[in-house]
Order: C-alpha cells, then structure tokens, then sequence
C-alpha cells in the first residue's frame, strides 16, 4: 500500500510540473507584463528598463524554474486588479466555492446511489421509468436556466428562499475559512445554488450506477450468491454493489473536479463570491495573473481529487492493493 | 437421524417428472426442455450429457428454479425428498439453495466475486443457513478448506480469489457447496474450464467427498469420458429431450440410440502403445436450434439409420430388451 502510494504522488507531482508549464506559457502569450503594469504611455527606456528588471530578457528556462522557484513558496505572482498576492485572493475566494461543491457532491452521491441501484434491480417499474424520465430531462436543461427558473419560483413568487449571496458566515480558524454551514441564513442560502449544481451531474451519475449495476447483476456470481441462498439484501448490497462501486468511483473522480469548473454559471447567476465568480471578474478585467494562479490552483486541487479518489480505489480494489505491494 | 426420518425417506432423493421449461419471446414460446424425467438415489451419481443447448443446463438451474428469465418451468414437477419444488415461491426456495441442494459452476474465474475473500464467501453460506457465531462459522470453512487439500487454509480465508489458480478455485467452489453437507449437489460442467491436468484431480476429489458424505450428485457435462469415469447412471439428451438413460456401463458400452452410438464413435480411441489411426468419426450437421425443431425426432435430418415413422411421430423412451436402458428411438427393440 505505501509503494502503491508513493508511486501515485509521484505521478501527482509530474502532472503538477505539466500544469506549471502550461500555466508559465499561458502568461508569458497572454497580454505583455509590462505593458500591464505602466500603461501604453511611458517611453522606450522605461520600458526596457522594467524588462531588464523583471527579468524578462533572462532565456526562457531561467524564468521558468524562477516561476516554478516562486509557485513552489506559494507565490503565483500579484492579481493586477486587487494589487495583492493573487494565491492570497484565490484563498479568500475558496471557502465558498469548496462548500457548494461539497454539498452538492454529498446530494449526488446520496440520491445516486439508490436511484440507480433501485432501477438496475427492477428496470420495469413505473417508479424506474419515472427516475429515468426525469433524469432524461435534468440533462437536457442547462444550468442557468435551472436556477433562473428556481429563483423566479422559490425567491420572487414563494418568497421562501433567498436568490443570492452566502447569507450570514461565521469565522473559523481565526477568519480564514468563512462558513456558511452554522447559520440557518448561510443553509438557505445554500440550498438553491447546491441544488442547481447537482442537477448537472446528479442524471450522469444515476445513469452511471444503473448500468454499471445491470452488468454486474449479469455476472456469474451475482447467480452463483443466488444459488448459495444467500439474502437479496446481501446479493444487491454486498456481491453487486461492491463491484459497481470500482468504475463509479473512477468516473465520480473526474466529475468532481469538473463540478469545480461548473461553479462557473452557478456562482454568476447566484452572485455566489467564490472562485467560479472571481474567474469570471478575471476574465472581463483581464487580470492574466489571477488567471494563471487560478489555473494552477484548481489544477493542483485536480490533482490531489484524482489522487484521493486513486487511493480509495486501492482499498475497494483487493487486486490493486497486491500489484502495489510488490 | 433414524428417530425424526421423514415419512418422504423412503422416496427417492430427486424425481424430476415431464419436466418442461419455456421461453416466451415476442412472436413465439420457445421450448428449451421437454418433457425430461429421471430419477436421482440418494448418493447415486448421474450425469447428464450433450451438447451446448441441448438443455442440460436448463435442467439442472431449474431444480435450483434459477432460471434466467424470461424462461420458466411450464409444466411438470420435481420431487426433492418427497417435495414439489415447482409450486414454490422465491422465499421458500431460498433456504433449500445451498443448504440441502448446493450446485457447482462451470467457470471457477467467474463464480467467486473477485471483490470478497474467499472467508467472507464461505461463512456468508454457513450463516445464511445456520445459526452459528462467526468464530464457529470460520473454524468449519477452515476445516472445510483442508478437507478439499487447500494448504494452510487459516492464511488463505483471508486471500482473494485472484490469489488462486484456476483449480484451487475450483477446490474452493466444491468446498463451498460442500459447507453445509447438502443432499445433493448439482455440478455444471465443473471441469470444462479446467487443465486437464487439472481436471481429473477435481473429478477424483468431488468423486471422493460425495462419496463420503452419501451425497446425491448430478453431473452436466459434454465430455462422456468424464461421464463414464464419474457416474452410475447417465442420461443422454438431444434438443431438449432425454434420448437414452440407463447405467453408464450399459450406456457406454452397448449405446442404443443412434445418437449416443454417433457421440461415441467421434471419441479418439486410443489404447496404450497404440498410435490412434484414422479420422475420428463424426455426426454431420447440428443440432437444430430452438426456433426450428423438426416435426418427430429430432435427431432424424443427421440419422444414418432413420425410418419413414421418424419425421412423423416423436419417439417415446422404450426399455431396450437386451441392455435394460431405456431409448428414444422408433428402431430400438
């Protein structure tokens, strides 16, 4: 298991390297440094002198290891827009994002599971069709158009949930993690733009544990369970459900950090201040180096999902566990 | 044993009777056995054989009624100690699955479930059938594993099956249905998938605990060599049908049906320190399939031997006077 380990942060540490190359050259194509930072109107020399300074004119690998030097000591540059550390912004922005995705992880994990599970055991009920069906159309709507319609229904005609911001926070750790999780206010807040964002992966993942589900079902040992007289319960639970959790898990990986992305939509219409809406503000102020630390940053989070979610795969896996041990 | 013995003890251990199973599809029921009748003692060996989608198969998962659906037994009934099996409902099946009936697959890679250790699927068996601890549950697997020549089982309950080869798998698959000493086992092609190295090692085993134990055991397979090595009494069948049932060493040797003759003559003979010589004999053309049995015996379009009666009438099992088996064949006499 420790080798198996190792070799899985080693392999983390190489897609790291890749995802500071691309985010070193994304920031040297994307706009001019200097040219952000004093305008269009000073003169030939002051330019060249800040080149020289910035150490701009250095061959191209020097800067690199300079830019991987600083990344490493957790400097990603400064946002040209809040004139601070743009690592120190994205930190701030964090809190927020991290807790709608968490909870709309956990609401798609907890419906998923016995949706698929419950139509993959009995495909011709009306209560199947009807998960389906429904699954079938939350697919088909895009996101933005999920939430406009609950905020026009629970906000502006019930008037029983709130349409935007985080609601009240409390501080943790000394003011550097802002929850929403310990108020009422900050839980409604909560609920609508959480529930839009499942409704994007939640149809993907039922449709992902039922046909997973029916294959297993198919198996020769799902048949065999029966022949020993084992329970239902045991047979769907234990022999079936174990073997459908290896490939959910492997795609569930993937989709999580896709669900990072998706906050994109979600946090504009909900004016929710996380990363998702911070990227947004990035993009519009052309704020290249915010841009780049925050590519770094959600990569690095890639990064540490896949290897989370590789490590959980090694303990469902018997047969992983062994190749890592040799 | 002797002071509660059921009134049904002295029935035999398995009658199945005009057993028919069916398959519905959407423009018409296909009918994969038809009207199959034998009869298991107990600790008798019988073997069922034939070729792929002969039904043999069928036969034996429907007295488990573990049928894939939408197949279905449509008529007849089976007789497991004195009690119809067909009438009864998935809950009272149940607790005879595994416990006094235990089968054995054909393909020991496919029926362990890779994700569970060989202990944990060994004691879910005894405890779905037995109020037992955990610690008495384990303490039978582990004497059951050594009872099937698995060396130091205390370490192996804990492996998975990848761990094991393909034999040893088997080994633990006939430990299992042996847990519970059931009355009868039913074993699926249990050495097809096998080395044939491999194979006789696991007949001879299976030969020796059903022995043993007194166990009723009925034995699909396609291989008559395993058939005439293995068995009292063996049942031929053809496109659904028992064609030829009688002792093995009447079967084997004087086969009455011409069928069984044809299945017979296509075995290599070889004898010791005789090259085989020859092409092997064979049976021209196959099996008809489900959706297209001919009318009479089925077997009559690839019969050297049939008669005008053959297209039109099916052929009733006949004692045959001179063996005492019983054949399906309008020429047997």
């Amino acid at each position: 298991m420790i080798a198996f380990l190792i070799r899985r942060l080693l392999q983390a540490c190489i897609v790291m390297g890749v995802i500071s190359l691309i985010g070193f050259s994304l920031r040297h194509t994307v706009g001019d440094p200097v040219r952000e930072m004093y305008g269009m109107s000073v003169s030939a020399e002051v330019r060249a002198e800040a080149r020289e300074r910035l150490g701009l004119n250095d061959p191209i690998i020097v800067q690199y290891f300079r830019f991987l030097k600083n990344a490493v000591q957790g400097d990603l540059g400064n946002s040209l827009f809040y004139q601070k550390p743009a690592l120190e912004v994205i930190l701030s922005k964090a809190p927020a994002t991290l807790e709608l995705v968490f909870t709309s992880a956990l609401l798609i994990t907890l419906l998923s599971v016995p949706c698929g599970i419950y139509s993959a055991i009995h495909p011709r009920r009306l209560l199947s069709r009807i998960i389906l069906g429904v699954s079938t159309v939350g697919v088909s709507v895009p996101v933005f158009f999920t939430a406009l319609m609950c905020i026009s229904l629970f906000s502006i005609t019930l008037g029983w949930l709130p349409s935007f911001g985080r609601g009240e926070l409390t501080p943790l750790f000394g003011g550097a993690w802002e929850t929403g999780f310990l108020t009422w206010s900050g839980i409604k807040h909560l609920i609508m733009p959480s529930f839009a964002l499942t409704s994007i992966m939640l149809p993907l993942f039922i449709r992902l544990v039922r046909a997973e589900m029916m294959e297993v079902l198919q198996m020769d040992y799902v048949k065999y369970a029966r022949a020993k007289g084992l329970s239902e319960r045991r047979i769907y639970w234990v022999h079936a459900f174990r073997n459908t959790l290896l490939p959910v898990i492997t795609v569930g990986g993937v989709q999580l950090g896709i669900l990072i992305a998706f906050t994109i939509l979600t946090e504009t219409v909900f004016n929710w201040k996380g990363l998702g809406g911070m990227f947004k503000e990035a993009v519009d102020r052309g704020d290249t180096s915010l841009l780049v630390a925050y590519m770094v940053v959600v990569g690095a989070l890639f990064v540490v999902v896949n290897t989370v979610v590789d490590v959980i795969y090694g303990m469902v896996n018997p047969m992983v566990r062994v190749v890592g041990r040799k | 044993m002797t002071s509660m013995t059921p009134p049904s003890a002295a029935a035999p251990l398995l009658e199945v009777q005009h057993l028919e199973v069916s398959f519905p599809t959407k423009t018409k029921t296909l009918v994969a056995v038809r009207d199959v009748s034998f009869t298991l003692h107990r600790g008798e060996r019988l073997g069922l054989v034939g070729e792929s989608g002969a039904g043999k198969s069928i036969t034996g998962f429907s007295i488990l009624k573990l049928i894939s659906r939408p197949g279905r037994i449509s008529n007849g009934s089976i007789l497991f100690e004195g009690r119809d099996l067909v009438p009864l409902s998935e809950q009272e099946m149940r607790p005879l699955r595994g416990d006094r009936i235990s089968m054995i697959f054909q393909d020991p890679m496919m029926t362990l479930n890779p994700v569970l250790t060989i202990g944990t699927q060994m004691i879910e068996t005894l405890l779905a059938h037995r109020r037992l601890s955990r610690r008495e549950a384990r303490d039978q697997a582990i004497e059951t594993l050594r009872a099937v020549h698995i060396p130091s089982p205390e370490k192996r309950m804990d492996q998975y099956p990848h761990q094991f080869s393909g034999g040893m798998r088997q080994r633990i698959v006939i430990a299992i249905a042996l847990l519970t000493r059931p009355s009868l086992i039913i074993a699926d092609e249990p050495t097809t998938a096998l080395d044939v190295t491999i194979q006789a090692e696991i007949l001879d085993l299976l030969l020796e605990l059903a022995e043993h134990e007194g166990m009723g055991l009925l034995l699909i397979t396609h291989d008559l060599a395993v058939v005439s090595q293995v068995t009292d009494r063996v049942a031929v069948m053809y496109a659904g049908r028992i064609v030829e049932i009688g002792p093995t060493e009447q079967v084997v040797h004087a086969p009455q049906h011409p069928y069984t003759q044809g299945l017979l003559a296509a075995l290599p003979q070889t004898h010791a320190g005789e090259p085989g010589t020859g092409r092997l004999a064979q049976i021209h053309g196959i099996m008809p399939s489900l959706y297209n049995t001919p009318p009479g015996c089925a077997f009559h379009p690839r019969c050297p031997v049939r008669i005008h009666a053959c297209s039109e009438t099916v052929p009733a099992l006949r004692p045959c006077s001179q063996t005492g088996t019983l054949a399906a064949c309008h020429l047997v006499e």
